[in-house]
Parts: C-alpha cells; structure tokens; sequence
C-alpha cells in the first residue's frame, strides 16, 4: 500500500471545515436532548416566574415541600404506584424466565405463533386492550381494583420480559447444568447456583424495564381503575394539564426518578446484553 | 414429561396472561363494537357503531391527523437518527457524555418530554422568552403557536425527542457492527463521501432502521397520552377521540369508542405484518 499523498491546503480547510460543523451539530444534538429537562428543573424551584423573565424572579421550595407532605396526595401515589409496578415486576420475572428459556433454546411447531403473540402487545395499543378486557373486569369484579390494574400492567411488562429473557438464553450454554446435574445438584440448587448467575444481568435488565413500562402506564389504569386506584402517573397528567407548573415541574422529575436509577444499574449490567434489546420502550 | 409437552409447560404462564387479557380483551373489543354482548342480551351482530363512526364528521379529520403525525414523526426521527448516529460513531473528544445523553431519554416516559416541550414552546415558555430576549418579539402573543397547534407541532417535536434516541441507538449498534472496511473498500475505488454513504453506508443500515421505525410508526399512530397533552381539541387523534366517547355519560357512545379502538388496532396491525416481513429479511440478510 502506498502512503497517502499529504493534502492540499483546500483540502485540509475543508477537512477543518467538516470537523467544525460535526461538532457544531453534536453540540446542537446534546442541547435538544437535554433541552425539555431545564425548564422543568427550574419551574420546580420557582415562585413566582413571570413572561418575559429568563429566570424566577422568585425561588422556592413549594413545591417540593408539597411532593414531601404526607398529606398530600403525592406519597399515596407513589404508593399505589408500587403497588401496582413491583407484582408487576416480579410476575414478569417468574412468566420470563421458563418462557424465554423455551422460545432461547428450543425449536418447536407453533414457535412463530408464540412469537407473534408475544411482540403483539408492543405494537397494538394499550388503549385497545384495555377497553375491551375493562368489560370482562366489571363483571368479575376486577374494574377499580388493583389486581385488574396488575393483569392489564402485565401483558406489556411480561411480553417485554419474555423478549429480552429470549435473548438473553438464545446466547446460554445449558451444558453446566448438566453437569452439575450429574455432581449431585437437584434441579433447585442446579437453577440457583449455575443457571441464576448465568442470566442474572439480562434478568435484571429485564425486570427494570417490566418496572419501567408498568410505571408509565396511565391510559390503562384509568380505564381499569380511575375511580379508586391513583397512581403518580395518573398525578403527573393531571399536573401537566393543571395550571401549577411548579407542581407539575417537581412531580416529573420525582416520576423520572426510577429511569435514572434504571439508567445507572443497567449500564453496569446492559454490557451482556445487545444494544437492540437495551433500547425498549418508546 | 416429553420434550414437547415441557416446552408448552414453559410457555404457559406467559400464553395464559396473554391469552386471557390481550387477546380477550381484543375479543371482547370487537364483540362490543359489533354490538355483540349475549351477556347483556345482544346476539346479533352488526356494524352500527362502524356506520356511526364513518358517519362523524370528526372522524376523517382525525384519521388524517393520526396519519400525518405517525408518519411525520416517524421520518423526521428516522432521518436524525442517522444523522446523529453518523455523528456519533467515530471517536471525539466528549463521546462518552455524549453516548449517556443519547441513550438518557429512552426510559424516560413520554409525559414528562412532553411536560418539557410545553414548557418550552408554549407561548409563554422558556424559547418565546429568548425571542423576547434577542427583541424578536415583544409579547407572548406573537409567538408562534407550537403546541396545542393545528399542525400538531408539539407532539412532532415530543416524538422526535424522544424517538431519534430510540431509532439511533439501533442504527449505531448496526454501524459499529459493520466496521469501516466497506467503506475503505469504496474509497479505494473512488467513491466520494456521499457516494460511500448513499451507496454502502445506507443499504446496510437501512433493515434494521426501517424494522425499528415500524415499530415507532405503530406507536405514534396508537399513542394516546402525548397528542391528548400536546394536541388541539379538534381534530382530535383517533385514540383522544375514543376515549372522549368511552368516557361520555352516554352510555350509546361506548360501542362506536369499542369500533375505533379496534379500527386502531386494525391499522396498527397492518404495520406488525410489515414489521415481521421486514424484521424476516433483517434475519435474511444477515
């Protein structure tokens, strides 16, 4: 191979030119992606903040002080909330595990259908979903009550599940198991002790996101259950419509809370996982 | 226990939610909207709720509404995902920070970038006090109106926000997968920097981006929650529009809320199948 000829000075300015440009649109890029925080940042601390002020002409606390107030209704939504996300995510866990074992490991008639069924619920609405089980729930006594809340959370969350944990045993080795199967092991110990730390850091990941998309729901909790199960979501659409934008302000970033705390535990553990599975929930 | 009958036994916790929520949920939909219920007495079918909903002078409006902002957002995404993932794959001074901004705003749900982008392009938010700051304008009224707007601006811009990521982190995955060898085998033949991107770059990335922005596409067609935020009264999108009328004391705007939903469900479905053809030929072409 021949050494490239040194380049010509139109050359390197229009090279140096390139360079400009690219960084210019990759700072543009990293403002528009943090852009919608600040404001929502700032109103959260304001007083009193007023066209055409840059900033408050007054800070305060109010707002989080109310966030804080156990009488407001704030911590029964964060509550609830959990209440609502945590069987979620734990019944989403248990679902995955042996479903995405089946659907990672093995080759059987129906498989495509299973499939199908399994990435329909990340692609026909909520909303759909919810209207039509919402009649099935009045009569069996589920509308307004946190177990329907949990069932209708869980086809998004455990369909979710079900895909990454497909992944995650699409690249997993069952041979250990044998072995340690013929050392003695019975299947408990077998599945704690070899299978368990194999897919741990995709279950986490898995799970996260099963706790993610139940905390975001509100289209099909308030159909489900409007009446009597307020979750922070339902609160933070409330606020986002309500004139309170300090309040609407400091409720979402107490609603991002678990993204974040998503965000630092996965990138320990998204490493073992494909970036095409990482992505999730738009 | 045979192999087979242990694969099924694996599957059905997950088939059994998914059977009875999702697909009875969807059966009893379509049962619904066909004024279908032999619970409450009503066994025989009909498309009176179909004819009423094609018969609302909203409805039009609103499908092409839906339409024009699914596919809005989907290509103005489409194209800044490549355009940032272009960006973004070589080495610069920065690409760590930036990597964590790019892939900060995927789990982050939809409401709060919404909340952000009203408190940004409201006439009153934070852009219309830098224009009021550089004396573009003098009052909030003369501000543009880009959320809540007939041309459904707000939402574009929420689903963008939040969807370039979503779109990018794939299209940066396939571009570090791919390695610049194809490119340099192009150079060396001559090929200008546009000829290497239209010619190698883009046919390479384009199955994985198309299969993913299907997914977008199904998404903000079905969404109810950002154009309910951010949109205008009317039209409404088809999903505003059908919980409006599930949600109307009259009890008789339940079965034409059921026919839209499905209606949405229908289209959406229409974009699985293109999903699967197309994730196929992603498998295909690997």
């Amino acid at each position: 191979m021949t050494e490239p000829a040194p380049p010509d000075p139109m050359e390197r300015r229009s090279q140096r030119l390139t360079t400009l440009l690219r960084g210019l649109s990759l700072i543009l890029l990293a403002i528009w992606l943090v852009a919608p925080f600040i404001p929502l940042l700032i109103w959260s601390f304001s007083f009193h903040w007023t066209f055409p002020h840059l900033l408050p002409e007054g800070w305060s606390l109010r707002s989080w002080q109310d966030v804080a107030n156990p009488s407001s209704q704030v911590l029964p939504a964060i509550r609830d909330s959990l209440l609502i996300a945590l069987p979620v995510t734990v019944l989403s866990a248990l679902i995955a595990i042996p479903a995405g074992r089946a659907l990672g490991q093995h080759r059987f008639p129906g498989k495509r259908l299973v499939e199908f069924l399994i990435l329909a619920p990340n692609i026909v609405p909520g909303l759909t979903v919810a209207l039509g089980i919402q009649i099935a729930f009045l009569r069996y006594g589920l509308a307004n009550t946190f177990t329907g809340v949990i069932l209708v959370h869980l086809v998004p969350s455990m369909s979710y599940a079900v895909l990454v944990m497909a992944g995650v045993f699409a690249n997993y080795d069952p041979q250990a198991e044998e072995v340690s199967r013929s050392l003695g092991a019975n299947r408990w110990q077998t599945f704690r002790h070899v299978t368990l730390p194999a897919i741990f850091p995709g279950l986490m990941v898995a799970s996260l996101f099963a706790f993610l998309i139940s905390w975001d729901q509100y289209i099909a909790t308030i159909l489900i259950a409007g009446g009597t199960v307020k979750t922070l979501s339902i609160l933070v659409v409330a606020a986002a419509g309500g004139g309170d934008r300090a309040l609407a302000g400091a409720l979402s970033l107490v609603f991002i809370a678990p993204a974040v705390v998503f965000l630092i535990i996965a990138s320990k553990y998204l490493t073992g996982v494909s970036a095409a599975r990482r992505l999730g929930r738009r | 226990m045979s192999e087979r009958w242990k694969i099924w036994a694996m599957l059905a916790p997950a088939l059994l939610v998914l059977i009875a929520v999702f697909v009875g949920g969807l059966a009893l939909g379509v049962g619904r909207s066909l004024n279908y219920m032999p619970i409450i007495g009503l066994t025989a079918p009909n498309l009176d709720a179909y004819r009423q909903i094609l018969r609302m002078p909203e409805f039009l409006p609103s499908l092409a509404t839906n339409l024009y902002i699914a596919v809005v957002s989907t290509a103005v995404s489409m194209v800044l995902a490549i355009a940032s993932a272009l960006l973004m794959r070589r080495a610069f001074r920065g690409k760590r920070l930036m990597t964590f901004l790019f892939s900060f705003n995927l789990p982050i749900p939809h409401v709060v970038g919404a909340i952000g982008i009203l408190f940004l392009f409201a006439q009153s938010g934070a852009i219309a006090r830098l224009a009021y700051g550089v004396g573009l304008i003098s009052r909030p009224m003369e501000f543009p109106v880009l959320v809540n707007d007939p041309h459904a601006i707000g939402i574009i811009l929420e689903y963008v926000w939040k969807e370039v990521p979503f779109i990018g982190v794939v299209v940066l995955a396939v571009l570090q997968s791919l390695g610049d060898d194809y490119e340099a085998v192009a150079q060396t033949l001559g090929a200008t920097p546009w000829q290497r991107f239209a010619t190698v770059v883009l046919p390479l990335i384009m199955p994985a981006t198309l299969s993913v922005s299907v997914l977008v596409l199904a998404f903000t067609f079905g969404e109810f929650l950002v154009p309910y935020l951010l949109g205008q009264t009317y039209p409404a999108t088809l999903p505003v529009l059908a919980v409006r009328l599930f949600t109307d004391p009259d009890l008789n705007q339940r079965p034409p809320a059921m026919a839209l939903s499905i209606l949405i469900a229908l289209i959406s479905a229409v974009m699985v199948v293109l999903y699967m053809a197309l994730s196929r030929r992603v498998v295909r072409s690997d």
